[in-house]
Parts: C-alpha cells; structure tokens; sequence
C-alpha cells in the first residue's frame, strides 16, 4: 500500500448484514478498488474520500462476529487488526464499528472485543430506520458514554449520516478504555502475561491471551509474526495457568462470551427502550414462512431456479448472437484485409476466435452474477443455503455448496467464483473442483450432434419419450452423479474434515441496490475477461499453430478448398500427434481423427464441433443442427475397413460420456488457478477429470458394444 | 431457576413455537464458542421457529435475529423450558 503519512487509514468493520457494503459505498462513492489479499482469494475493498482536506484511506474489511476467527474471512479481518504486516497492510489509525442497529445485543459483541484493540474507534449505528419502524428508540449519547467512542447514525442506502460519519472519523482521537472486565483470577494471568510495555502491544496481547485460552489449537493467527517475538516464557505460563483453572471450572469456552453478554445486556436494558410491536419482525417471520417453509419454500425456490436458468439460458441469447456475429463480422473484415497466409490465419483463426470463444460466455455470466447478486442482496441466498442444506451434508457439504453447483450447468467459470461464499476451506475447495462435472452449456451442442448422428430416433418408455432426449437426459445425470460420488470420496480423503458446521444467521430482507449488484457484476466479469482470456488465447493459439504447421505444399490446386483443409490437417503436427494417439483412444471406439478432434477441445469442448468439420472434409464453419455434418459423420466408414460405420451407438455414447466428464476447458482451469492461489488444485482437476472420462468411455464403449446390436 | 428432577433437554428437542433459556453449551471446541458467541449463553431466551425440507436444519429466534442450525449443532445446547411462555414476552427479550 502506498498510502501517504497524511491520509488516515481507516479499517470499516461488522457483523455480516449490517449493511457495510452500502455504507462503504456511500462513503467512497466510486473512488475505490477491489483487489486481493496476499495469498488469500478473499477481496479487497479499499476506497478513499477526504473531509475537509483530510484524506480517508478507507477499507472494508469482510464481515465477520468475533475477533476469534473461525473462517479465513475472519481471519483476513483479525489479521488487518491485530497483525497487519501478515495483511501486507499498516496499522490503522481508525476502526469504524458498524452495528445493525435492529440487532444491537449480538453486534455489540464484536464491538466490544474492538473497542478492547487500542485503536481510536466510531460506532455507527446502520438502518436505523429498521430499528425505528420497530418502534425501538436508542439513546445514542448514554450508548457513546458506556462505549467511551463517537457513536454515529447513518442509512447507508440512503446516504444519510456519511457528512457525519467522515467527520466523526477524521477527528477520531479516542480509544476506548477496557470495556469489559473478566473474572480476577483471568485479570491477573492477563496482567502477568503481558510483558509489552506499548499500549496498543499490550491490547494486542490482550486479545491473543484471549483467542489462545479459549482454543488452544490451531492459533497461528495472532501469535505469529508481530506477537510471537513478544511472547515470552511468562506469556505461556500465565496461559497454562488460566487454563487449567478455568478447565476445572468448565468454562474455558464460555468465559469470554458470557463476561461480554452480561456486560452488554446492562448497556442495552439502559440504553434501548423496545416497542410492543415489531414491524421488521413481524414481515421477516411472515416472509419466512412462506419462503423457508418445507414445502411452500421448495416451491418457490424450484421457481427461482427455473426463472434463473431461463435468464442465463435464453436472455442472454441475443447478447451472444450479437458477440458471435461482431466477431465473424470482424474475422470477415480481417480476412479481406489481408491477403491469405500466416499472418490472417493467426489472426482470424487464433487470436479472433480465441477471444471471441471467451467473450461470448460473458452475457451468460453477468445475468448469472446479477441474479445471485440479488437474491444475495435481498436476503434469499442464506434461505436457498438453508433449504439444500439437509441433501448437501448428506456427501459432507454444507447447503452453502449448492448456488455455485447450480450455476455450472451454465458455465463452471461463475459456479466456481460463485463458490467463494463458502467460509470453510475443505468445502470449498471440494465444491471447485466437482463444479466442472456438471454439464455445462458448452457440452450441449457436442451432445446435440452427436445424439443426431450415432442415436436412431426412436420412442421408448410407451412412447412418451423420445430416444435421444433420454440420452440427452442421462448425459446431464452422468455428471450429477458421478460430481456426488468425487464429493463423497474428496471429503474422505485428501480433504478429510468434519461435515462442515452450519450456524448461519438468516438475515432480515432488505431491497436489494441495483447499483451496488451491478458494480459486483461487472467486477467479475472483468475479473473473468482478464484471468481466463489471457489463458485461452495462449492455448488458442498453440493449437492453431499445431493445426496450422507443418504446411502441406504440392498438388492440392484440382481439390477444393474443404478438401485441402482436410489434408492439411492430417499432415499437421495435431494430425501426426492424433494418428500417434490412436492406439490410445483405440479401446473407447475411436478412430485417429475423433482422436484428434478431442485433443483439439482440450483448450475449450465446444471446439470439437468445427473440429469434425474440418476433419470431415467440411468446411470450418459448421455448427451442431448442420444436417450436413450429421450425414458426414453417419456415412464416415474406417480406414481400414470401409464397410465399417464409424459413427455407431457405442462410439456415440463413449464420446459423449468422455465430454461429460473431461475437463476441456482452459478457462476454467484458469480461473481454479486464480482462486485457489496455486497451480496444484487445477491440475488435480484436470487429471482426475481425464483419467476418470477415459475410463468411463472405456467402460460405455465396451458395455454398450456388448449389450447393444444394431 | 432450579433444576427440574428431569433428563436435560436440548435446543434440538425444542417443539414449534416454543421457547426455552439456555443452560449451557456443551463441548469445548470451536464451534460451541462460536455457538456462545452467537449469543447463545446462558439465560439467553431461545425460540424453535420451524425446520428445513425433511426435518434439518432448524431455525431458532435469539436477540431478535434468526439462526439456523443442523439439529447436530443443536444438540450441544441445553436449555430449559420456559413454564407458560407468553408471546409477547417472547419477543422482548
């Protein structure tokens, strides 16, 4: 960070849905930036605004409910507080406080714990509004002398209060003496394990003392680094000490939590005078129970799914139409410019298609982000969390996994981002890599043709059903099922842990900011244009090179244009490296040129549609309902056999269940690469997803050879 | 408060609509302090709102905030019912 001595750097903290976000928005307006934490995927909002010449270097950190971490979100949080060179970050000169005002008692408890880190604090008191429908008055100056800081009201989504609020935090000064006393005996093995002499070292101490006593495990957070030349042989005494006194007591756990409930409990029944009815209540319980119930819930959950995939499904059709023409229109224009050669082919066979095979996914994934930014905004994800919950623990996830699963049946790319709301690590690492299986829109034109081309129409099951919609069916089941059995197995093995907990709090529903959903959209989408574009154009290009050279020179002038393309192609390093390969693909019914047809969809799987073009003496631009490239690929015979159909069921059947289950996909491999932070886990991915296709298509071809006649 | 002569009884154990003051929260890891630092200390007055698809999770109301729980997390919080709730009380403290 670069910021200037004369900026105040000032931490923004909360409980989750307290309307932070809002706040922060209006605070900074659009003077701010979203970055990453070192080596963690959660982001960074940072923003500046100025009071009065004073510039505010304002960030908000993720929302979290105690100091004492139990999430790597929290954990980001504490560490920005407590240790910030771990955070790559300086100490703050400011911690501002938000509260829910409607829910003071449990934000209090975050608050205190604050008010203990010796940094000068603001309180603010959000939506207030909520807390005065419900008829609930606060008295804000008693509650800013219990705290001993500035308490400040605002509306975040209003934008009321934020002149206040500034001023308030650029003349922030005081720190707030210890708010909250403990038992003497804690006291005093407080006192003897501080040795820093430094008043916001001791505070710091403080709360290490606190955070080790309560969970002796697992405490690399504060202790390491800044702390741990600091924590000296009477620090570890002191803590033995007090856990074993308070493990006889039985309260080693609950010590701190009920010290600080007790002490809030009084500040409140003082401060907060509740009215007899209230409103927010009373439409949160009714809007629940409609929207939680078991069955009324249900329903309306399948109908938001339903409006949700009919958006990323259909709206997004014109957009993409629009995206796929303006960049033939381009490729077109390109090619009249200029004249046939290397040069145009790298450019309108590479670079344009590349970029083009990336962008055309955009409109899909900013309808998706835009819906699940709203139902996360209104309050409904947490409720979508809680219905699924019950079936996801069921393969030891949590409900938490099910929104980013959903969203890769049209694309893995904004299912695995989506997955980022998953707090617990195992989990979400499990969710990432199961979300490739699902069927994405990009399998569906490899299944539309293949079907048409190897799968005879036929009614079965009375009639009602049609052939080759039951394969279509069993296609999109394949990956369901086998995505829960990698769940199951991962959580039993290399990502062992325990069902993950699920204490979630239900928010209070709010109307969701278009404005502050749309920023979050078009954030990640250009988060995808970048990471996964740079990625896909390199492997674009690399196949067109290996598509491309060595060239084919000679006697081709008498043949036509889509006849020399074939030729070329089978003489081109993807042509050798494909005949090279066909004892591999060999046992799953192949022969050399599906071979290479697949290799060449390794970069993106819906390459192979234009691929089988190409090898079957077609043109380049085929797409799937080409009655053309179906007939093709029925007459196409074997090399060595001419009587021989290549294209039967079982071969059908063997190529589709290895598209189902192959990772062929650059972009989202780049995209697991960025948020996991390592190239370890794409790379897992990519292997187990091969290895386990080639062996289900294995496995179909010779099932299906043995049991089917045709 | 005195101790009923009866089995202690448990957040999970809690019927619809009814209320109960938590007595303790058992086991010593992190997720009963998470669990105490949700609000969930003793005295604390808990509400039993409802239960997801095919019985888990559950939802409880605490401190005027809704909290959902798997009835495995439930298990660890005693509690004891409140003779007589009235509702009113119920959403006063």
């Amino acid at each position: 960070m670069n910021e200037n001595d004369k900026s105040l750097r000032v931490a923004l903290l909360g409980n989750p849905n307290t309307g932070k976000s809002s706040l922060f928005n209006a605070l900074v307006g659009g003077q701010q930036q979203v970055g990453n934490y070192p080596g963690a995927t959660i982001e960074k909002f940072a923003g500046r605004c100025t009071h009065e010449g004073r510039e505010l270097a304002i960030i908000d950190l993720p929302g979290l409910y105690s100091l004492n971490p139990a999430s790597p979100d929290e954990q980001i949080a504490v560490d920005v507080l407590l240790t910030p060179n771990v955070a790559d970050m300086q100490v703050m000169d400011v911690v501002v406080c938000v509260l829910d005002a409607s829910n003071l008692v449990r934000n209090l408890y975050l608050t205190t714990q604050v008010l203990e880190l010796g940094i000068p604090a603001v309180v603010v008191l959000n939506m207030m509004d909520i807390a005065t429908q419900a008829k609930t008055t606060i008295d804000v100056e008693q509650l800013s002398a219990a705290l001993g800081v500035p308490v400040v009201i605002t509306h975040g989504s209003r934008k009321q209060g934020i002149v206040e609020l500034r001023s308030a935090i650029a003349s922030a000064a005081v720190v707030a003496t210890t708010t909250v006393t403990f038992s003497e005996s804690v006291e005093a093995a407080i006192a003897s394990a501080t040795t820093a002499t430094a008043a916001p070292a001791v505070a710091c101490q403080r709360r290490c003392f606190l955070n080790e006593l309560a969970l002796s495990t697992d405490v690399e957070s504060c202790v390491d680094e800044q702390v741990e030349s600091k924590q000296t042989s009477e620090f570890s005494a002191a803590l033995d000490l007090c856990k074993q006194q308070l493990d006889a007591a039985g309260d080693r756990i609950s010590m701190e939590p009920i010290a600080r409930y007790a002490w809030i409990n009084q500040v409140v029944s003082s401060v907060v005078e509740r009215g007899d009815t209230d409103h927010s209540l009373v439409r949160r319980r009714w809007l629940d129970r409609v929207l939680i119930h078991p069955f009324s819930g249900s329903l309306v959950f399948l109908a938001m799914l339903t409006l949700l995939f009919q958006a990323v499904f259909s709206w997004s059709v014109p957009a993409m139409d629009l995206i796929g023409t303006l960049f033939q229109w381009l490729g077109s224009g390109v090619e009249s410019l200029i004249a046939e050669g290397i040069l145009r082919s790298l450019i309108v066979d590479g670079l344009i298609a590349g970029i083009g095979g990336v962008v055309i996914f955009l409109p899909q994934i900013l309808i998706l982000f835009f819906f699940i930014g709203l139902m996360e905004d209104f309050g409904y994800m947490a409720r979508a969390a809680y219905l699924m919950d019950n079936i996801m623990s069921k393969v030891g996830l949590s409900g938490k996994s099910f929104i980013p699963l959903l969203s890769s049946f049209a694309c893995a790319i904004p299912g695995i981002m989506a997955a980022r709301a998953i707090k617990n690590r195992n989990d979400r690492l499990a969710t990432m890599l199961i979300a490739p299986l699902m069927s994405c829109s990009a399998r569906l034109p490899v299944y539309i043709l293949l079907t048409a081309a190897c799968i005879p129409e036929r009614r079965v099951l009375g009639g009602w059903i049609s052939q080759q919609a039951l394969v279509l069916l069993s296609m999109y089941s394949l990956g369901i099922v086998v995505a829960i059995c990698v769940a199951w197995i991962l959580k039993k093995t290399i990502l062992k842990g325990e069902t993950p907990v699920f204490v979630m709090e239900l928010p209070s529903f709010k109307m969701p900011s278009v404005s502050i959903v749309s920023r979050k959209m078009f954030q990640q989408g250009m988060d995808f244009v970048k990471q996964a574009g740079t990625l896909i154009l390199a492997c674009t290009v690399l196949i067109w090179a290996l598509a491309y050279f060595p060239r084919s020179e000679g006697t081709m002038e008498q043949l036509s244009a889509t006849q020399t393309s074939g030729i070329q192609l089978r003489n081109s390093y993807l042509g050798r490296a494909g005949q090279a390969i066909e004892p591999v693909v060999r046992p799953l019914g192949w022969d050399w040129k599906i071979g290479i047809a697949v290799l060449a969809s390794f970069p993106a799987r819906e390459v192979v549609v234009g691929t089988m073009g190409v090898i079957y003496n077609l043109g380049d631009q085929e797409d799937e309902a080409s009655v053309g490239l179906r007939d093709h690929l029925r007459n196409a015979r074997w090399d060595d056999d001419p009587t021989k159909p290549v294209f039967t069921v079982p071969v059908g059947l063997s190529i589709m269940v290895f598209f189902a289950l192959c990772a062929q996909c650059v972009s989202t491999l780049a995209v697991l690469k960025k948020e996991t932070q390592s190239w370890r886990w794409p790379l897992f991915t990519f292997v187990y997803m091969t290895v386990l296709a080639y062996v289900a298509a294995w496995l179909t071809f010779v099932v299906a050879s043995s049991t089917l006649t045709v | 408060m005195k101790a009923a002569p009866m089995p202690p009884l448990f957040l999970s154990d809690l019927r619809r609509s009814s209320a109960a003051n938590v007595v303790a929260v058992h086991e010593a890891d992190g997720v009963s302090l998470r669990l105490l630092e949700m609000g969930l200390v003793p005295g604390t007055q808990v509400t039993r709102v409802g239960s997801g698809p095919l019985g888990d999770p559950l939802e409880f109301e605490l401190l005027g905030f809704s909290l959902s729980l798997r009835k495995a997390e439930a298990r660890r919080v005693e509690v004891q019912v409140m003779q007589e709730v009235c509702e009113k009380d119920a959403s006063q403290r």
